[in-house]
């Protein structure tokens, strides 16, 4: 009787603090690991490290949606929902984008993401402007390994807005 | 018992509450986000599925999340075009697959046709004179949709399912459906 009694508050503990867990992480902060080095050299910088950069992300810009130029994002992938891609926001609506044919401009509601590493990186150049609702995160610092901790800064690309 | 011990005791006591009221809210919240929830629907573009007024609504988010919603399925979804604007439309079409759409019932009979690209759907509201939906904003990546519509709870003279077809079919549509079958 005494290790079922255990037993069942070690459950409902569990459940509880998966619970608020799961709750916080949706809400408010969550760590998440990046992949691939599109945003080579701020996450990623080399491929010979084992461990990928972990990096935290807070959730309160989805609160009323508030970007700014620079900041590095994490959304579903608009070809595939299932995957999250983490890239830089380089302009929002309104703004015209400069590419070969002229200057495309971002509609309301979405804007153009692109990766550091503009050669491996596959972003607004290959699927278009994203809508905003598909971001889930603003990613402020990168916590592992720890000779990488730093926080990440918005870095305005000048170069690729026209006008 | 002693003034420190006493407000220890009240201190606990408070702890414990408020994780409690804590860990209602997060249940709810898990509840809400990824099984069942409620929303209210208004508005003429899902007519007649949905009155103008408001309607009291079930959603399910399983579906959404295992992109096991699909054509017919009337779905809520966030705006493409505003982030914090939620919008209740039906699925036409899956990616893929070739949507014929009238631009502009109100005014002309002339179709378009689009090839719904990957990872995206396209939606419409049952109402197409009076809808703004992909035929404005485009195909809709997965993503944003937020749940699938599956019952009505109120008002409660309509309680019940909410079907994957649209509940009398326009002539219009029906010439539509023979096209984008054939």
């Amino acid at each position: 009787m005494g290790i079922q009694n255990t037993v069942m508050k070690m459950f409902n503990k569990s459940i509880a603090f998966g619970l608020v867990g799961i709750t916080v992480t949706d809400r408010y902060a969550g760590v998440c690991p990046i992949r691939g080095s599109s945003m080579a050299p701020t996450f990623n910088p080399s491929l010979e490290s084992f461990a990928d950069d972990y990096v935290f992300l807070e959730k309160f810009c989805l609160d009323r949606y508030k970007f700014s130029h620079g900041d590095v994002v994490i959304f579903s992938n608009p070809t595939n929902y299932k995957e999250r891609c983490v890239k830089r926001i380089v302009a929002m609506e309104g703004d015209y984008i400069s590419n070969v044919n002229g200057a495309t401009r971002v509609p309301e509601g979405h804007c153009w993401v692109e990766g550091d590493n503009s050669a491996l990186s596959s972003d607004s150049r290959t699927y278009g402007p994203i809508p905003l609702g598909l971001i889930r995160g603003r990613v402020t610092h990168v916590i592992w390994p720890p000779q990488r901790m730093k926080k990440v800064d918005r870095r305005i690309a000048q170069d690729r807005l026209a006008f | 018992m002693s003034l420190f011990q006493q407000w220890a005791f009240i201190v606990k006591e408070a702890l414990d509450k408020s994780f409690l009221v804590a860990k209602f809210f997060c249940g709810v919240h898990v509840a809400n986000t990824y099984l069942c929830s409620t929303a209210l629907v208004q508005g003429p573009s899902m007519l007649p599925t949905f009155s103008l007024t408001n309607e009291l609504v079930l959603l399910e988010r399983i579906s959404a999340r295992n992109g096991k919603a699909g054509t017919g399925d009337v779905v809520i979804l966030q705006s493409p075009e505003n982030p914090r604007k939620f919008v209740t439309k039906r699925i036409i079409g899956m990616e893929g697959d070739k949507i014929t759409y009238i631009m502009d019932p109100k005014n002309s009979d002339s179709t378009e046709t689009v090839i719904v690209p990957k990872g995206h759907v396209w939606v419409q509201g049952d109402n197409i004179y009076n809808s703004y939906d992909s035929r404005n904003f485009g195909p809709v990546p997965y993503g944003l949709l937020q749940g699938k519509v599956f019952w009505r709870i109120w008002p409660t003279s309509a309680f019940g399912s909410i079907g994957r077809r649209p509940e009398t079919v326009d002539p219009a549509l029906k010439v539509l459906e023979q096209a984008n079958q054939s």
